[in-house]
């Protein structure tokens, strides 16, 4: 299997390729931090027992005043920012990583459905579909986060409502084409149940052009999700994500303590940038048709 | 053309019917606004007076049929806080969005376009790669982010630019304008950048995209044999055919700029649309809310449309069933 892999021609051309390198590091580098995160920082940021309000807004470790023990500084509280960060990363990837599946399975689902029985159930959520692609995502999750109030769950179903109209759209137009298919006209003569030949002959069929889609929507989701929690509408204040982090750090940007606000965003962009840098050479692999 | 017209404005008839029953149902199940307008130490029998003033002792279908006949009669209610018609509020503050954003969608093009023609002409070239990475990762950017870091270099730091608020306005037209003088403009520069960033990536990688498809056709050989100058062939011939995908996403990417204004508004205190909004939302000011969600969703279906027919404008190999 491994060997396979390596020797594969998707594996020699991710080695010529150098954005794609450099989008797996800085995945690898954050899927480190997610997965090890409270062992990598020596305090927890949410145990306020372990906080000092004689150590707030110490400036990063190389500046004047800074402490080695915060080397990215520190906020109001006297919390590490490096420590905010890492634990603000996890819930920033947690969050788009879940939205994006939950988005992914119903979307995929639905698209199934409307794409391989077809008829009125199909033109109803085509419509659906189509007027909420004429929104911007951002507003509709806007819009629902103001209904429903701030939460990680609630920022979870606004996200996965805006996200699944894309996979339904894409899985039902494959769909279409699949079951006109001769292997598919076979498999309906042999007399299998409609949800067998759904999910044996055509989801397996279907699938390849989501994987791009899906890549690149974590980086689209972590930014709404950012954008969300920096006008208050997001997750709540105990479990503050990079985009909480920002606007936490924005009201003392004015007073010149830049490093509250700006670390925070240099790991949103980077993390981001990772995703897309990597979202990019999958598009060009598993459509080479574009290329 | 004229049978299509008719379908698609149909169509746009019947997308605003359907987002008016999503507003009037998420308004109804979330929160309750007799709140928001009886003092604190109201007694049950005030309360439930307001309540019949407001209509909401009715049947729900009740309240959306009169909902709808106040909205066809330009009557959305009255904002809570500012106990002033909602429609009024919103249009006062229109103008500045608009500003805002058409200055964003200029800069974003006239920065973008060149750019996206240079890179899908020398596509092998690093400075083409470069270019590509930047747009790259001016997708990756929260715009927020942006937002504050040009305020704390070019408003704290530097003290080039203002970090809020309009300046100095002229009153054309009945409305009040900020790029019409020179302090407004110093006021519109960062916020337009900010909302520029990311239409700018966007419009860059799909002229690319659109070049470098171009860029193969037989005709461009040809143009530049018969002696047409290569700037020629890229603008004239080329950039003219990749033109079409560029105007769709310009036009959705103008929805885009109106829904990300409310975010760039909150940080740069920009008395628009989108502030509008967002303290609205947080001071539950219902008549407010559904006015700027039916007014932008009347420019979104409007914008799509007007898409729709520039496109068999620009291109009349594209027939319209």
């Amino acid at each position: 299997m491994m060997t396979a892999f390596f020797a594969s021609e998707f594996f020699a051309n991710w080695r010529r390729n150098g954005s794609a390198i450099a989008g797996s590091v800085i995945l690898v580098i954050f899927a480190v931090i997610v997965v090890f995160g409270p062992w990598l920082v020596w305090q927890d940021p949410y145990d306020v027992a372990g906080l000092d309000l004689m150590d707030s807004y110490k400036p990063p470790a190389w500046l004047p005043g800074g402490d080695p023990r915060f080397p990215l500084g520190t906020d109001g509280q006297g919390r590490d920012v490096l420590a905010a960060i890492i634990y603000g990363t996890r819930i920033s990837v947690l969050i788009g990583v879940s939205a994006m599946i939950c988005s992914l399975v119903i979307g995929t689902f639905v698209g199934l459905v409307a794409g391989y029985f077809r008829g009125r159930l199909d033109g109803l959520i085509m419509r659906i579909a189509d007027i909420q692609l004429s929104f911007p995502s951002m507003l509709i999750a806007l819009f629902l986060m103001s209904a429903f109030g701030t939460g990680i769950d609630k920022v979870l179903i606004a996200l996965t409502a805006v996200g699944w109209v894309v996979y339904a759209r894409t899985v039902r137009g494959q769909t279409l084409s699949e079951s006109g298919r001769e292997y598919v006209q076979a498999a309906r003569v042999a007399g299998l149940r409609n949800a067998k030949i759904i999910r044996r002959h055509i989801l397996p069929n279907v699938t390849t052009p989501l994987i791009v889609v899906a890549t690149v929507q974590v980086g689209t989701f972590i930014l709404i999700e950012a954008s969300l929690s920096f006008l208050g509408v997001g997750v709540p204040i105990t479990q503050p994500s990079l985009g909480l982090l920002i606007k936490n750090g924005f009201d003392v940007l004015f007073s010149g303590l830049w490093w509250v606000s700006v670390f925070p965003g240099l790991f949103i962009m980077a993390l981001v940038f990772g995703i897309n840098l990597f979202g990019d050479f999958l598009r060009d692999e598993l459509n080479p048709r574009l290329k | 053309m004229l049978g299509y017209t008719i379908k698609r404005l149909i169509q746009m008839v019947v997308v605003l019917w359907a987002v008016s029953v999503i507003v009037f149902l998420m308004m109804s199940f979330t929160g309750d606004p007799v709140f928001m307008v009886v003092p604190i130490d109201a007694t049950d029998a005030e309360i439930a007076q307001a309540r019949r003033i407001l209509g909401l002792d009715r049947s729900l279908p009740e309240q959306y049929f009169i909902f709808v006949q106040n909205m066809l009669q330009g009557d959305f209610g009255r904002s809570y806080v500012f106990r002033e018609p909602a429609l009024d509020l919103i249009l006062e503050r229109l103008p500045a969005t608009l500003e805002i954003v058409l200055v964003a969608m200029a800069m974003s093009a006239i920065v973008a376009i060149p750019l996206g023609v240079y890179a899908g002409a020398n596509p092998g070239r690093f400075s083409s790669r470069t270019i590509m990475s930047g747009s790259l990762l001016g997708i990756s950017l929260p715009s927020f982010w942006v937002g504050m870091m040009l305020i704390f270099l070019f408003a704290v730091k530097w003290r080039i630019f203002p970090s809020s608020g309009r300046g100095d306005t002229v009153e054309i037209l009945g409305t009040r304008w900020s790029i019409f003088t020179a302090d407004g403009w110093t006021h519109v520069i960062l916020p337009s950048l900010t909302l520029s960033l990311a239409t700018m990536a966007i419009i860059l990688r799909i002229t690319r995209a659109g070049m470098m498809e171009v860029m193969r056709q037989d005709y461009m050989k040809f143009a530049r044999a018969k002696g047409v100058s290569r700037r020629n062939v890229l603008y004239r011939h080329g950039l003219r055919n990749a033109l079409i995908p560029v105007v769709t996403i310009f036009g959705l990417q103008l929805g885009d700029l109106i829904a990300f204004a409310t975010i760039t508004e909150t940080i740069f205190a920009w008395p628009g649309l989108g502030k509008l909004l967002i303290d609205s939302i947080y001071r539950a000011d219902r008549p407010v809310i559904v006015v700027y969600l039916m007014l932008v969703a009347l420019i979104f279906v409007v914008i799509n449309f007007l898409v729709d027919i520039v496109y068999t404008l620009i291109d009349p190999r594209i027939t319209v069933k």
